[in-house]
């Protein structure tokens, strides 16, 4: 009896921290439309600004917790929202979560930067000091931290419902224009509400940094846990969201006190799952609840509609893909080849997005685990370079593509990608640590692939190998692409609606595009086991999955290209790096600081790039031609095709 | 609001000079010229996508016009937000309904305190004028019927008592008896010296408490005067009433054929720039 008491004790106090992550997450969902994938990061930064101002600085804890709480969060938030979110209010959740991913990533890079990695203490308020009750020791900051997660809720509760900038936040999600209308100033509204999420979050982070003693990434990833807290609540209701985060807490707690560690118990996978239990919570509450609508997403600007490329064309390309990296190879150091390799590899892996992201429109968080499990596919299969590895990865990880895209599929936007999310976190916890796998901390050698009897054994084969499989990959997409199946891929992204009317089968699309996005994944992920030569479970962990959505769409979606720009800036983050030694984390802050170039760009930078050259090159062919046409056709004919050309 | 006299005309709370407006490249209104003057309702009528939404959005403050200018109460307000608009005394209602549907009666209320009112003077107007949204105070917005949530909307335009009110068809998906009882309303409010613009498709309706009516066509005002002093020839064109107007557009005069062509334009064109 005294042992549940004191797991319930402990289940109410994680699910207090989890309710106080999760409205700030529902705040800022229900009152700016846009779900922050960064908000865990934000609480993250705030606890170590709180540990410099009261451990660096020595300031007295309540001042540390005033200036950051009330000043530097609220500033943070609005910042946020003035100078990265407008700029993409009306763009599509692909987007948007795009652009919050981005600004995860880039503050973890600014921690590792202004906060080298070392050991830090943030003491709990009031010491390891408390009393007993009913015979559990119980610390001051449990007391606070539940005390906070009340307050949090009666005082939301309160102003979102009662006064009138509370009201107004929420009429802004509803309908931004006519808020205007009314003589609400709907663009600070959004600036608040963007600083009353930051305020939470900072609470949040605070409350939960001295159990995690103040480490970036579980800091990170805690409130992941609470974004199933946030999906009970169907991301509005706070009541619910709060009884979401209890159960939470009371299940992982149990799950401790309760499971058993012994026999079949005894393994990673179950052990994990007491860790993954918010995941697998997330995945089920997303299959269960009903769906919202999801708003701001009803008119999608789409600026520049490129015509695919023909055939000719992508040849065109791949031949020059693989002639470049031909080149390349020959002058490169040894380290620079390597880079240039992993980028291609990576760049492979992006591929598999292009039908999935940028031609069907659906989000999805989890290719590194695809990767993953293409990796360990090529470890086990593989085994002396047999291609057979290469067939059993992109296999594998499209069955489990497909599994794991038949219950997401009635799944849309935002609700597709957390569920993806879920299943990379739990994948994290429950397989790739396991022994099956790479081994827990350990890692697994990956053989490379031998076909046709060539060996790819040196770096520069293997690399020139990877330029011919990514060309040979991006000519088969595009040539998909151009035949049936992309058109309904298309149809689908621009309207499920008017496919629906059409007759078109959308979940049978949606399953196979799932299906050959998580194979192409798999098979990449492969090859980028054998480029590293070994492979750990970290490398395919939830985590690595956002920069590569990330990178992807800054190079753009749409495109193959676009994929091969994200993975050769990804992969020459070493090179970054070293230029850059005083900067923490060069790669983080950079992928960081490219989600924010979206807003300007948000169909990324190759589309822009080819229009850019394509104006250029139409420019100087009339610059050229106009004279020309002139002298041969007469003053005349000359002046009116003048003018015709130079648009074109 | 004083100066009851109303023998020497009054200043035009709304102006509209030369105004041309444009959805990106394409231009939807060629000029048009309207005023507005306190107790006046002046109704834009003509076929869909003439151009009377697109006047009421300038007139709003929505859209910048692209030349001409446009001022409310003497003032020029080209570019000037459509928040300060509505907080310094013009009310818009825009086209579906101007409510918010996830928000309470009540929380609906509360949004329209920006024009000045408090809260609880807004209250009490909006349920003095219409008991059902009493009862219906706690009720989510979007669960009433389309009638109950137009009354919603046209409290705004009590409680706030504006100078200038702009509707856009407010009768649409409405039954005959709720819009007559709308435009009721409309005629009352304009009474206490509020300008009123409003657009409407069928024109019918509108007619009634109309003091003046302007036409449109393909971007600008063919025809302009006092509902019965109207060319028959155009009367017959545009204004055939609800019940006539879809036979008449379909048999197709030149010049209905023409209005239906330039409404497939800038509804293209709309849907580009939105």
């Amino acid at each position: 009896m005294h042992e549940l008491i004191a797991f319930t004790i402990v289940g109410v106090v994680t699910g207090a921290a989890y309710a106080v992550a999760a409205s700030g997450l529902v705040v800022t969902y229900s009152t700016s439309g846009i779900f922050n994938i960064a908000h865990g990061a934000v609480g993250m930064f705030m606890a170590f600004v709180f540990w410099q101002f009261e451990m660096a600085w020595h300031w007295p804890p309540l001042a540390a917790l005033f200036v950051t709480v009330c000043v530097v969060a609220p500033l943070s938030g609005a910042a946020v929202e003035r100078f990265l979110i407008r700029r993409v209010s009306d763009a599509s959740v692909a987007t948007t979560l795009v652009v919050t991913i981005g600004l995860m990533v880039g503050l973890i890079g600014l921690v590792d930067t202004i906060w080298p990695p070392q050991a830090r203490v943030l003491l709990p308020f009031f010491g390891h000091s408390g009393f007993q009750l009913v015979g559990v020791f119980v610390t001051w900051e449990d007391v606070i931290t539940v005390g906070a997660a009340l307050g949090i809720a009666a005082g939301l509760r309160l102003f979102l419902y009662r006064t009138r900038t509370g009201v107004t936040m929420r009429a802004v999600v509803d309908n931004r224009g006519l808020a205007g209308l009314n003589g609400a100033r709907p663009a600070r509204i959004g600036t608040l509400s963007w600083a009353l999420g930051a305020m939470l979050a900072s609470i949040a982070g605070i409350l939960i940094a001295p159990e995690l003693q103040l480490s970036v990434l579980p800091l990170t990833l805690l409130v992941v846990d609470a974004y199933a807290a946030a999906m009970i609540g169907r991301l509005r209701n706070l009541p619910l969201t709060f009884a979401g985060a209890l159960l939470i807490g009371l299940l992982q707690s149990y799950a401790v006190g309760y499971m058993p560690s012994t026999g079949i118990w005894d393994s990673v996978p179950l052990q994990g799952m007491r860790l993954a239990i918010p995941s697998i919570l997330l995945f089920v509450t997303l299959l269960i609840l009903p769906q919202d609508k999801i708003r701001g997403a009803v008119i999608q600007v789409r600026r520049a509609v490129r015509p695919t490329a023909g055939l000719a064309r992508s040849l065109q390309g791949a031949v020059f893909l693989v002639l470049a990296v031909v080149v390349a190879t020959s002058f490169l150091g040894a380290g620079d080849t390597v880079d240039l390799g992993t980028g291609l590899a990576l760049g492979l892996i992006m591929l598999s997005l292009v039908p999935l992201s940028g031609w069907g429109g659906q989000v999805s968080l989890c290719q590194m685990t695809f990767a993953g499990l293409g990796a360990f596919a090529m470890a086990r299969a593989g085994g002396g370079g047999s291609p057979l590895g290469l067939l059993a990865a992109a296999g594998l990880a499209g069955a489990v593509g497909a599994l794991v895209a038949l219950p997401a599929l009635r799944l849309k936007g935002l609700y597709l990608a957390l569920a993806t999310m879920a299943f990379a976190a739990a994948m994290d916890d429950m397989f790739f640590p396991t022994s099956t796998a790479f081994t827990f901390n350990g890692s697994v050698a990956i053989p490379r692939p031998s076909i046709f009897g060539l060996h790819f054994t040196g770096q520069r084969s293997f690399v020139i190998f990877l330029a011919v499989v990514f060309a040979v990959v991006s000519v088969a997409l595009l040539a998909l692409r151009r035949g049936p199946f992309g058109r309904v891929l298309s149809a689908m992204k621009d309207s499920e609606a008017a496919c629906a009317t059409l007759g078109l089968n959308l979940t049978l699309t949606k399953l196979v595009v799932f299906s050959i996005s998580a194979a192409i994944a798999g098979f990449a992920g492969a090859l980028y086991g054998g480029m590293e030569s070994v492979a750990g479970a970290t490398q395919f962990e939830m985590l690595q999955s956002l920069p590569i959505l990330l990178l992807c769409v800054v190079g753009g979606v749409a495109t193959c290209s676009g994929a091969l720009f994200g993975g050769i800036v990804l992969g020459l983050g070493p090179v970054f790096q070293s230029a850059l030694p005083q900067v923490g984390s060069v790669t983080l802050l950079g992928t960081g600081l490219a989600g924010a170039t979206l807003g300007a760009n948000p169909d990324g930078v190759m589309p822009a790039l080819y229009e850019r050259t394509a104006s250029w090159c139409s420019g100087v062919s009339a610059r050229l031609t106009g004279p020309l046409a002139r002298k041969l056709a007469g003053s005349a004919a000359g002046s009116a095709t003048g003018p015709g050309t130079a648009p074109a | 609001m004083s100066s009851p006299d109303r023998s020497v005309p009054v200043r035009p709370v709304l102006h509209l000079r030369s105004v041309r407006a444009a959805y990106g490249r394409i231009e939807v209104l060629h000029g048009i010229d309207l005023v507005v003057r306190p107790c006046e309702v002046v109704a834009l009528l003509g076929p869909n996508g003439a151009g009377k939404s697109t006047v009421l959005k300038v007139a709003s403050g929505q859209l910048v016009p692209t030349a001409g200018c446009f001022h409310i109460l003497g003032r020029h307000a080209n570019g000037i937000r459509p928040d300060v608009l509505a907080r310094s005394g013009l009310c818009t209602i825009p086209e579906g309904r101007g409510i918010f549907f996830n928000l309470t009666v009540t929380e609906n209320l509360t949004m329209m305190t920006y024009g000045g009112s408090s809260r609880r003077e807004v209250q009490e107007r909006a349920f003095a004028r219409f008991p059902r949204l009493a009862e219906r105070r706690r009720q989510v917005a979007g669960t009433m019927s389309g009638g109950e949530q137009q009354m919603l909307a046209m409290a705004r335009a009590l409680s706030v008592q504006p100078a200038a009110l702009l509707l856009d068809e407010i009768s649409m998906g409405l039954a005959p008896l709720v819009v007559d009882e709308l435009y009721e309303l409309v005629a009352q409010i304009a009474a206490d010296r509020v300008a009123v613009l409003l657009t409407e498709q069928f024109a019918r309706a509108a007619l009634g408490v109309a003091s003046r009516v302007a036409v449109m066509a393909q971007g600008r005002i063919v025809a302009e005067g006092r509902p019965d002093d109207l060319p028959a020839d155009l009367a017959d064109a545009y204004l055939g009433g609800s019940g006539t107007a879809g036979r008449r557009e379909a048999g197709g005069s030149a010049d209905t054929r023409a209005g239906d062509t330039s409404a497939g334009d800038t509804n293209t064109s709309n849907g580009r720039a939105a």
